[in-house]
């Protein structure tokens, strides 16, 4: 009992600096989830991914499903509530305090100077997550090692569903169809060409 | 009390309904927040998201905030803020619960096997846009956004240092060089 307190003390605590620090909205808290997963242990790097999926496929903002999801996972529904509340918990302070002041703080040229410096460092984290993703779903670098054969590198069939699906979320017709209706094609292509092997 | 449920409410909707946060938000907010309950104009809309960007957090959830102090003073804020947070909150957890019991069954692995490829594509395509928002002139790519992603990629140097440092990179750039620093914040 004490060790699931401690567990949930801990989970809010690391998703109320994720709440201070991850700042550019959206896919910013990725990194950050990357990270605290290699440094509990709570959860694999996988688990993020589909995470992303579910949070991206459901209403409300990223940053909140993704939280709502990792505590759920590490806490049940007391951890859910928890890391949502520590992710949307310093901006609401902030907003309130600050709301008087903030028409002046917007203007504030080492306010814009700083976020000179965030945009790209924020850009700088996604990619190397996404690098990392690419290990965990279009390669398959453990199966590699274990046979050393260099064609069990690649998973040829995500690797063609994933050029197929970058093409086609970058050109004129398909370009603004809603990201739901991809994650959902993807799905089933998956199960139908049994991309999971199982 | 009836003014704060109707608080309540109206933002619950705003976070039931905007798929995927940011920009998706701002249709609803004029629907409702602005034509229907005449709680704010265009114009103070479009103010609290971008002051809402340069704060830390959420920007649906702190845009929320904005809106409900600005009607109802400090516990407005909370109201607003909370509520527009709560349906991602129950959604995610049913949907988690769920999972979680059938994540074995080989027709689930297959589909986000197939999800996960897609995943990437989204992320890449996010990574694009972003780029193009943040790059403002060769100084971030060299001085920020290499180091950032090289010590990120390859180091496990903690995110939250990297930030900082970030920020105060940004900062001394812009008083050595006497610069106004990037753009529209």
């Amino acid at each position: 009992m004490t060790a699931y307190l401690a567990l949930l003390l801990t989970l809010f605590w690391e998703f109320l600096k994720i709440g201070v620090f991850a700042v550019g909205g959206g896919m910013a808290a990725l990194p950050f989830l990357y990270d605290l997963g290699d440094k509990t242990g709570w959860y694999t790097s996988a688990q993020v991914l589909d995470m992303l999926a579910v949070s991206e496929s459901t209403p409300g903002p990223i940053g909140i499903n993704m939280a709502t999801y990792v505590g759920y996972t590490v806490g049940g529904i007391p951890g859910a509530a928890l890391a949502t509340l520590g992710t949307i918990l310093p901006g609401i302070i902030l907003v309130l305090l600050l709301a008087k002041f903030l028409q002046r703080f917007r203007d504030n040229r080492y306010v814009n100077a700083a976020f000179y410096g965030l945009r790209p460092a924020s850009t700088a984290l996604i990619a190397a997550a996404g690098v990392s993703v690419l290990g965990e779903s279009l390669f398959n670098v453990s199966l590699w090692r274990e046979t050393g054969v260099f064609a069990d590198l690649f998973a040829v069939g995500p690797i063609v569903l994933a050029a197929v699906l970058a093409v086609l979320t970058n050109v004129k017709p398909t370009k603004k169809l809603h990201p739901v209706l991809y994650i959902a094609a993807s799905a089933v292509v998956g199960i139908v060409f049994k991309l999971g092997g199982a | 009390m009836r003014e704060y449920l109707k608080l309540f409410w109206a933002f619950v909707k705003v976070g039931g309904l905007t798929f995927g946060g940011g920009y998706a938000m701002l249709p609803i907010l004029q629907r409702d927040i602005v034509e229907h309950y005449g709680w704010a104009t265009d114009e103070e809309v479009m103010d609290y998201y971008a002051m809402a960007q340069c704060l830390p957090g959420i920007i649906m959830v702190n845009t929320s905030t904005f809106i409900g102090r600005h009607r109802k003073g400090t516990l407005g804020g909370l109201v607003a803020g909370f509520a527009s947070a709560l349906p991602s909150l129950v959604i995610i957890t049913v949907i988690a619960a769920f999972l979680t019991r059938f994540a074995e069954y080989p027709v689930v692995q297959n589909a986000f096997a197939g999800i996960r490829a897609c995943v990437v594509v989204l992320i890449a395509n996010a990574i694009i846009k972003l780029w193009k928002s943040a790059m403002v002139d060769w100084m971030c790519l060299v001085i920020i956004f290499l180091p950032v992603f090289a010590l990120s990629a390859f180091t496990g140097v903690s995110p939250i240092l990297l930030v900082v440092a970030a920020a105060l990179a940004g900062i001394a750039v812009a008083a050595v060089s006497g610069r106004k620093g990037g753009g529209e914040a």
